[in-house]
């Protein structure tokens, strides 16, 4: 499905974002990638629909190879991708409907986008996307005046209403608190499965990783030092992507049971 | 008392000053307050022909009450024409400034093409209107079309301006996630720079209706059509207290274009 070969990028800075990354993912599964800031995880999701452009390597796409594009092949290409932003980026003062139907404008003339008509099937889909992610009858809720999880909820709506094959996710509940961070990444992934989605999905949080991806991608440098399955994240690992570090999820002296924070805390 | 307390009391802080040196920042003030006595002085204010004037002044202000509204539909005639060529003005003004705006957004376009716009925007900016108006009427001859392209250009070069600056101040994220859908350029300004740069865009659009409507009286003195011709012309036979009533209904008409301004401007926030 997705081929990621020797990715090399360096930026006009002299600095190496990523150095002979590989990845393959053959199967429709969710792919976490952890590793420390400046690892070069986001560099590795926007080379792959070139919103930055490789220094070089491939990437292969069901079969195309979406290196080579030329710019209008790529546009072509991009409709089939999905993507979903740290900080949202949803068009502020545009409505929930003319946000997720923008992931439509790659398919409707220009004329039909200005005049916000689109086909019948694409409204359809906004709505049952709406309804799904858990906004219906927001639709004409100006963007800017939605909470932090709802926006997510519409970036998840706008990338999906695509029916993309790849799905690139960057640090989707980094801006959100615990909580409705971990509903926006059970929502994501719900779809990711149910359309059978393959996707890639940058995240800071180990916990999360863990709790909901199929496979786990560690970063460090610009180079992937860990590939394998979210239980095999030992403390080892977790050192070998992050440095050294106290990995145990226990609070200081936390084996004392009887802790006045631990108590508090019940 | 504790020594800790000592030390607290007399603990002393003041900003830094902007300029280090104490000897530069005294001489920067010493050599500020020479030129300004120098400039004063030279003035060269000659008082036997301000004396002079004040009569004449005094004979002007009389013979100006009362404001003489007889000759209304002339002044009518003159401030329509006015506001025409403000209102025509701005029009075409707000849609030339589109393509200009854009392609003088750094962050848009390639980079000889910024420059290019850039500098048709400094070069439309160079000369005052009054300048530019007596240009016109030396192209165009006498009459309000040289009033309205005087004023397209200054509207033209203003909202531009202003709007590619927006444009380059906008959140690059929401234009990023619209290029990732696979928008193709026109669609991506549609969806992604638009509706950032649309308030301030039309906020502009009628502040510069506001000053197209003061303006177009001013170019009016040189030859260019609307109230302000009419004005020029009581003022050469004389006509003081029809002048006067001119200058009340300038007075008023720049008023109402103030308040409306002001509220459109509120209602856009």
């Amino acid at each position: 499905m997705l081929a990621v070969r020797e990715l090399t990028k360096t930026y006009d800075t002299g600095t190496a974002a990523l150095r002979n990354v590989s990845i393959s993912i053959d199967e429709p599964q969710v792919v976490a990638i952890i590793g420390p800031s400046g690892a070069g995880k986001s560099t590795l999701i926007r080379c792959i629909n070139r919103l930055v452009e490789p220094t070089s390597g491939s990437v292969e796409l069901n079969g195309e190879n979406l290196t080579a594009l030329s710019s209008r092949e790529l546009r072509k290409a991009r409709r089939h991708i999905g993507m979903i932003f740290q900080e949202y980026n949803l068009v502020e003062r545009l409505t929930v409907m003319e946000n997720v139907l923008s992931g439509r404008l790659g398919y409707v003339s220009f004329w039909r986008a200005f005049r916000r008509n689109y086909p019948p099937a694409d409204v359809a889909a906004a709505f049952r996307l709406l309804e799904r992610v858990g906004l219906e009858g927001r639709e004409n809720t100006r963007a800017d005046s939605l909470s932090g999880g709802q926006r997510q909820r519409v970036g998840i709506a706008r990338a999906l209403i695509q029916s993309p094959e790849l799905l690139l996710v960057d640090e989707p509940t980094a801006s959100l608190d615990p909580k409705t961070g971990r509903q926006v990444m059970r929502i994501l992934v719900e779809l990711a499965k149910e359309n059978k989605t393959p996707t890639l999905v940058n995240i800071h949080d180990v916990q999360l990783a863990k709790s909901f991806s199929n496979r786990v991608i560690g970063m460090r440098d610009g180079e992937i030092v860990f590939d394998g399955k979210p239980k095999q994240l030992t403390e080892k690992v977790l050192t070998d992507i992050y440095g050294e570090e106290d990995w145990s999820t226990e609070a200081a002296g936390g084996d004392d049971d009887d802790a006045p924070a631990a108590k508090a805390s019940k | 008392m504790s020594a800790e307390t000592t030390a607290a009391t007399t603990a002393q802080w003041s900003r830094p000053p902007l300029i280090k040196s104490t000897l530069l920042r005294h001489t920067i003030t010493v050599l500020g307050l020479l030129y300004l006595v120098w400039s004063i002085g030279s003035l060269e204010v000659n008082w036997e022909r301000v004396l002079d004037g004040l009569p004449r002044a005094s004979n002007i202000f009389t013979r100006m009450f009362p404001p003489d509204f007889s000759r209304w539909a002339l002044l009518t005639r003159g401030i329509i024409e006015s506001l025409e060529m403000a209102f025509a003005a701005t029009i075409v003004g707000m849609v030339l400034a589109i393509p200009l705006g854009l392609c003088a957004a750094g962050n848009l376009v390639p980079k000889p093409v910024y420059l290019v716009a850039r500098s048709i925007i400094v070069l439309l900016r160079t000369f005052h209107e009054v300048i530019v108006a007596i240009m016109f009427v030396k192209i165009f001859g006498f009459g309000p079309l040289a009033g309205v392209l005087t004023l397209i250009v200054a509207s033209v070069s203003f909202i531009s301006k202003l709007i590619a600056e927006d444009i380059e101040n906008m959140s690059s994220g929401q234009v990023e996630a619209i290029k990732a859908t696979g928008a193709s350029f026109p669609k991506m300004l549609l969806y992604g720079v638009a509706p950032q740069i649309l308030p301030r865009y039309l906020g502009v659009s009628i502040y510069r209706l506001d000053a197209n409507i003061r303006h177009s009286t001013v170019v009016g003195i040189v030859g260019a059509g609307g109230i302000g011709a009419t004005l020029s012309a009581t003022f050469s036979r004389y006509d003081y207290d029809f002048s006067l009533a001119i200058l009340l209904a300038i007075i008023a008409l720049v008023f109402i274009g103030e308040f409306f301004s002001t509220w459109a401007r509120e209602k856009l926030r």
